[in-house]
Order: structure tokens, then sequence, then C-alpha cells
């Protein structure tokens, strides 16, 4: 085995790392926040809103996320009204356009885990809180979306690791992430095992550190479930 | 006559095909301690829940501290409270105690007792943190203050709930059947709570099976029947001198021998 | 031309080339849903009954398949493919560049994704089967053959429906991105389809529809399965 090569592409490959990582995080994060209005919609009791929600998610969960990207990056183009809008800047740009694809997809996929995790908190205590005259935001933002976030975590951690597989996509519109790079090479070098073989190690490797801070970050959030205090506090 | 602390009138509640509360009206006195018995699936729970709201009732008035709560009717022929603020101030004015504690699982005891009272009356935080503990220390669970709900007893739950819905200062403490939940060995410690607060001279419904201590410390006892008050006494007229027939099968099937 | 005539059976539409690609998507997605029941069976078995050595070997399999973007497999073995099948033809004295078929190297490449992911509901179910019938099963005597394939398979496999349904529509996704390696299935012909007509958007959305359709009709299927398999099984 050529290991000067080896170790040549994989330093080469770390060059699209902070381009992956990029696309992963502003997608999750956008895409959580997003989710939450969506599982909100979902669980209003409105049909108005509710409709709507679940047929986004059916769309975006239904179809490949190759598609959306085509869709987005070639697709909108056809129409003169978006290349004259204020829009076209960005959605021209190969980078945004998979941004956005991966925001949208992966807040249909988040609003299912953030709706699970809300449903998952007792009613029992909804109604405590009701009963201390807490309003609806009140009750929301200190009673169900801590505990409901807390019991997504694991899934969304899943999910997290979903997208930066995910962002390996973004090469076929020609960004130059981890994949992106690899391809490249593959076709300068011909020798594609050791080039995607590195390839795949490095998401191996991130996404090995990212389920570590999952994990450290729902024993954080869970002091809960932890044992209790070890030794009883004097009473002051 | 001064002002009751709660005034319920002619509360009917019906769930579909089924009417729970036949038209209830009832005033309760500042400091009056007001033990509610009955049947399970009498109702009980249910008149606790009208008066705090967490079910509104179909018809009837519910009046606390001499403010009625403002009604609206809904599009499907019902009716709910007009004014979500209202309702929120309220409740804030009676503290509920449940069956199952529902203390927040995400939070320290310390942390459930301060929540509503910083989070809903905008009191200061140490102030706040000051009072709870010292109604830890009433409820005798002062050292468990840091500890989360599952690491502790039924009953140090529901006396951490009890210091929680004390928190808010409220006018009337409601209890729905607070030591039901509980291993026998667990009830006293909870008695003995309500039992001093009663004695302070609060004003309190309490939903219970606990004849003696119905018996022992309220002023008036309520014996509900198929969605109507069927009897209305002092304990001695309740439990001494039953009037009512259903009230005797009642007492027969439920007094300890 | 509107979108019906465009999208139609008539000299001029698209549909006959499209109703083909839907084909070679299923064609392409079952066979790789084969090979991953094959497989992922062979998986769960290895991790629930196999050695010490085997049961690690099938964990990291599926820790491998499951972090590393389906994209890069797709790759690695169509490319890789490719490059030991052209230097095998170099040693045996043919010059030049051998392509390995797409549709081989895409079924095969989802395949062994689909079994990670299938590995992992198959021993979900198997965790499911009710621990009392099998030592009911021991105690009348079955040897370990007769058992599995009386008792545990069937139970295994009505458990195991749910789950299997989520893993297909995951192959069926994942078919799409056969498309980047030449394969004309639904998207490709999309591809195909804008660029000659430049009309990107209105054939994207209707590669997006055929997904829908495909994934709504197999949802739909597997769900009558899985009321089938329930019979008799309570539920909370
Ligand atoms: N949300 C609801 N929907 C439908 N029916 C309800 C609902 N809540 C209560 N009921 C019904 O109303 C009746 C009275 O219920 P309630 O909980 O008030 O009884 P209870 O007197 O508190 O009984 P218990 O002693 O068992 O707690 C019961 O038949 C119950 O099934
Ligand atoms: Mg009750």
């Amino acid at each position: 085995m050529d290991l000067v090569f080896l170790a040549d592409t994989f330093v080469t490959l770390l060059g699209g790392v902070p381009l992956l990582l990029q696309l992963t995080a502003i997608s999750v994060s956008v895409g959580a926040v997003l989710a939450v209005l969506l599982a909100l919609m979902r669980l209003s009791g409105n049909p108005l809103l509710d409709y709507p929600a679940r047929g986004y998610v059916f769309v975006f969960r239904g179809t490949p996320l190759l598609v959306q990207i085509f869709l987005i990056y070639y697709g909108l183009g056809q129409f003169p009204e978006i290349r004259q809008s204020v829009a076209w800047p960005f959605l021209r740009q190969p980078y945004w356009c998979a941004m956005l694809a991966l925001t949208l997809n992966t807040t249909a996929y988040a609003t299912e885990i953030i709706r699970g995790g809300i449903l998952s908190v007792p009613f029992g205590q909804i109604e405590a809180a009701r009963a201390c005259g807490m309003s609806r935001l009140l009750i929301f933002r200190r009673i169900i979306l801590p505990q409901g976030l807390r019991t997504a975590l694991p899934a969304y951690g899943n999910e997290i690791i979903l997208m930066t597989r995910a962002t390996a996509l973004a090469s076929v519109i020609t960004l130059m992430e981890v994949t992106g790079i690899a391809s490249k090479l593959v076709s300068e070098t011909f020798r594609a095992i050791e080039v995607f073989a590195c390839a795949g190690a490095i998401y191996l490797i991130i996404n090995f550190l990212i389920s570590r801070a999952i994990a450290l970050a729902e024993r954080r959030l869970s002091p809960q479930l932890a044992a209790p205090p070890a030794a009883p506090e004097p009473a002051r | 006559m001064t002002t009751p602390a709660i005034s319920l009138k002619g509360i009917r509640k019906r769930f579909g095909d089924l009417e729970v509360l036949k038209g209830i009206s009832l005033d309760a006195a500042e400091g009056d301690v007001i033990s509610i018995l009955g049947a399970s699936g009498s109702g009980k729970s249910t008149l606790l829940r009208c008066i705090n709201l967490l079910e509104v009732a179909d018809a009837g008035d519910v009046v606390i501290g001499g403010e009625a709560i403002a009604w609206k009717p809904k599009r499907d022929g019902g009716r709910e409270a007009a004014d979500r603020a209202q309702v929120e101030r309220m409740r804030a004015r009676l503290g509920m105690v449940f069956q199952n504690f529902n203390l927040w699982s995400h939070m320290t005891v310390l942390e459930n007792v301060i929540e509503a009272p910083v989070h809903v009356q905008k009191r200061p935080k140490a102030e706040a943190i000051a009072e709870a503990e010292a109604l830890l220390d009433k409820v005798g669970i002062a050292d468990k203050r840091n500890h989360y709900p599952a690491h502790l007893s039924g009953g140090q739950q529901q006396r951490a709930a009890i210091a929680r819905a004390l928190a808010m200062h409220p006018r009337v403490m409601l209890f729905d059947e607070p030591t039901s939940a509980l291993d026998p060995e667990l009830v006293g410690e909870v008695l003995r709570v309500m039992r001093a607060l009663a004695y302070e001279g609060r004003t309190m419904l309490v939903v219970t099976h606990e004849i003696g201590f119905a018996r022992e410390v309220s002023d008036r006892v309520l014996f509900l029947h198929q969605g109507v008050i069927e009897a209305d006494g002092r304990p001695d007229e309740i439990f001494t001198a039953p009037k009512s027939d259903r009230l005797r099968q009642f007492l027969a099937r439920t007094m300890p021998a | 031309m509107g979108y019906f005539e465009l999208m139609g059976f008539g000299p001029k539409g698209w549909g006959l080339l499209l109703a083909q690609a839907t084909l070679m998507t299923i064609a392409v997605s079952v066979t790789a849903f084969a090979i991953g029941a094959v497989l992922g069976g062979l998986l769960a078995w290895a991790r629930l009954a196999g050695g010490r050595g085997i049961g690690i070997a099938a964990e990291t399999y599926v820790t491998v398949l499951r972090g590393i973007p389906d994209l890069l497999v797709i790759y690695l073995l169509y490319f890789g493919g490719s490059s030991v099948l052209t230097s095998v033809m170099r040693w045996l004295g043919n010059d030049g560049f051998v392509g390995v078929n797409a549709f081989a190297a895409g079924a095969i490449a989802v395949g062994i994704i689909s079994a990670a992911y299938q590995s992992e509901v198959y021993r979900g179910a198997f965790g499911a089967v009710a621990k009392g019938e099998i030592e009911a099963a021991r105690a009348v005597g079955m040897g370990r053959m007769l058992m599995f394939r009386r008792i545990l398979a069937p139970q295994i496999l009505r458990f195991a429906i749910p789950g299997l349904g989520n893993v297909w529509q995951l192959a069926l996704k994942e078919s799409a991105l056969i498309s980047v390696v030449g394969l004309t299935e639904i998207l490709r012909q999309a591809q195909v389809g804008a660029g000659s007509t430049r009309q990107p958007f209105v054939f994207f959305i209707t590669a997006a529809l055929l997904y829908l359709l495909l994934s709504t009709v197999s949802g739909w299927g597997f769900n009558r399965a899985e009321a089938a398999a329930m019979r008799g099984v309570r539920r909370a």
C-alpha cells in the first residue's frame, strides 16, 4: 500500500471538511427552528395549520434529496420571475442551493422527531403548569420544550449524522466538499479505492465525534436521570 | 356577609352522553376546610377541575374571590372562558395538588417550587428561593431541595407538590385525592402536612377517601352522588347521623369496620 | 406544449421513457432491497448468535455503512470496481478501460447499505419475540433449526414489517443516487428530459411526483402487510 499517497490524499480531502461542517451546521440549526414551528403547526389541532405541515413533511420525506437539490438548482432557473428576483444572486449559486435543499429536507425529518418529543411530555405536568396560571407560551417555553428536546435528542443526533452524510450530495452540483474533492482526485489519479476509502474514513471520524458530543449533551441535559446528589445537604 | 372565597352556581358538565355534574352550587367561606366525598366516577375531580378551569363547565358560574369568570360562546355551541389572562390570573390564586403529583421532571424540587412565583408572578428570584426553602422546611423535605422528582418517594413528591402550590400564596388550596397514589406507609406524612395547613386557617377543598382525615379536620363535608350534592353538613352530621340512604351505604362500604 | 402533452405518451411526449425509467427504479430498488435482506439477515444472525469476533465484525460493518455517505459507497463500487476490473483485464493482456455495469454496481451499493439498516430491524424484531415462547419451544424439545423455522422466523418477519417498510423507502430514495453513474432510472431520465427541452423544473417536479407515487403505494402495501401479519397480536 502506498502510505505516502494515502497521507497526501487524506490531507487534501481534509480541505473539504470546513465546507461539510458549514453545510451541516447551518442547515441543521435553521432546520431545527423551522421544525419546531412545523411541529407546533402539526400539534395545533387547527386543520389549517396541521395539514400544510403534514403535506410538507410528506413531500420532503417522500422524495430523494437529490431530486430536491436538482429542483432548486436547475429547476428554479426555468422561471424568468425567479431569475429577475432578489433571490436570484443566491439561487444561482450551488452553495446556497445545496444549503436550501439540505435545510428544507432536514426540517421535514426534524419536525417528526420534535413532534414525538413534545408528545412525550406527560400531560399531567402540563396540567400542573396550567393550574399554576402559566400562559400557553410560558408552558411551552419552560415545561414542554426543554423536556421535549431532551427526549428528542438521541433521534436528533441520528439526524445530524444523516445530514453530514447528505452533504456529500452537494458535490453533484459542483461543491468541493470532501466527496467533491475525492471525485476530482479520482479523475486525476484513477485510484478510486484508496481515495474514496480515505474520504469514507473522514466521514466516519466526524460522525464518531458528533455521536460522542451528542452522548455528552444527553448526559449533561438529563441530570434527573443521573444518580441523586450523594450526601444529604444540611438544611439551611 | 363577607365575599366567599369560592362560589359556584349551578355548575353543569357533560362528557359526550354522560352528564357528570348536574348543577352544583357551593359557597366556600374564607378559612373553610371542605372535604368532598363520593364514589369513584361521581364527578369529584371534575368539580375541582371546573373550579380552576382545567375543565370548562357547560353551564353555571364560577366566582373566585368575588370575581366571576367571563364566558363567551364557542362555534360548536359550547362555551369557553372569554379572557385567557383572567383565567391565568384566577388559577394563580388557586393552588392545585394532583393525585399523581405532576411535578416537572426536568426541574429540581426547588426549581419546581420557584417556577411559578418567578415566571408567573414575576417575584424576585432571591425572594422566591428564600420562601421556597421555608416552605420545603415546613413540609419536611428541605434536605431534598436539589433532588429531581425521580429521586424522591411518592410521599416526598406529594409534599413537594404541596409546597409548589403554596408558593403562589393561593387563597384556596384544591386537593384531588392527594394520598390515593401513595403506598399506605407514606400516606401519614402527607396528611400531617395537610392537617397543619387546615389548622393554620387556610381555605381548602379536599377530595379524599380518607374518612378519618375528613372527619377530623373538615368544617364541612360534601357527599357527591351521580353529579349532585347528596349531602352537605358538619362532619358529625355526616358521619354520625347520615340522613341520606346513599350516604349511609357509601360510608358502610368505605368506613373501616 | 402543455404539461400533459409533454409528459404524455404521444409522439413528442416523454411518457414512455419516464415509465420505463420508473420500472428501472423499481427494478434496481427491489434488487438492492433483496441483497440487503440476505446480507442483513446474515449480519443480524452474526450479531445475535455468532462468536465474539464475528459479532464485532458485523457491528463494525453496520457502523461504517451507516456513517459514510451513500453516494460514496456508490462511487466506491462503481469506480473502484471499474479500476479493479481494468487492472485485471490489463493483467490478462487486454488494454483499455473496462466499466462496471451501473445497474449491478448501484444495486450492490444500495444493497449493502440497506443490509446495515435491515440487520438492525431484524435484531429489534428478534428482541420483540417473547422469551417465553422460545423457552416453550425448547421445552417441547424443538431443535435449534426447527425452532428458528417454525417459531422465530415467522414472528421476526412479522415484527420486522414496519421497520422494513422504512428501510424500503430508504432504498427507493437512495436508488436516485445511481443516476450519477449513468443508470437511466427516474432521476437520470428527468435530467435528460430537462436538458433537451430546457424545462428542468417541469421534469424534476415530475420525477418528485413519481417518487411520491412509488413511496405512497409501497407504504400502503406495507401497511396492509402489517395489518395482515399482526392478526392475533394485541397491541397497546
Ligand atoms: N375528559 C373526560 N372525557 C370523558 N369522560 C370523562 C373525562 N373526565 C372524566 N370523565 C368521566 O366523568 C366521570 C366523573 O369523573 P371524575 O374523574 O370526576 O370522577 P371522580 O369522582 O373524581 O372519581 P375517582 O374517585 O375515581 O377519581 C367518570 O365517569 C369519568 O369517566
Ligand atoms: Mg378523581
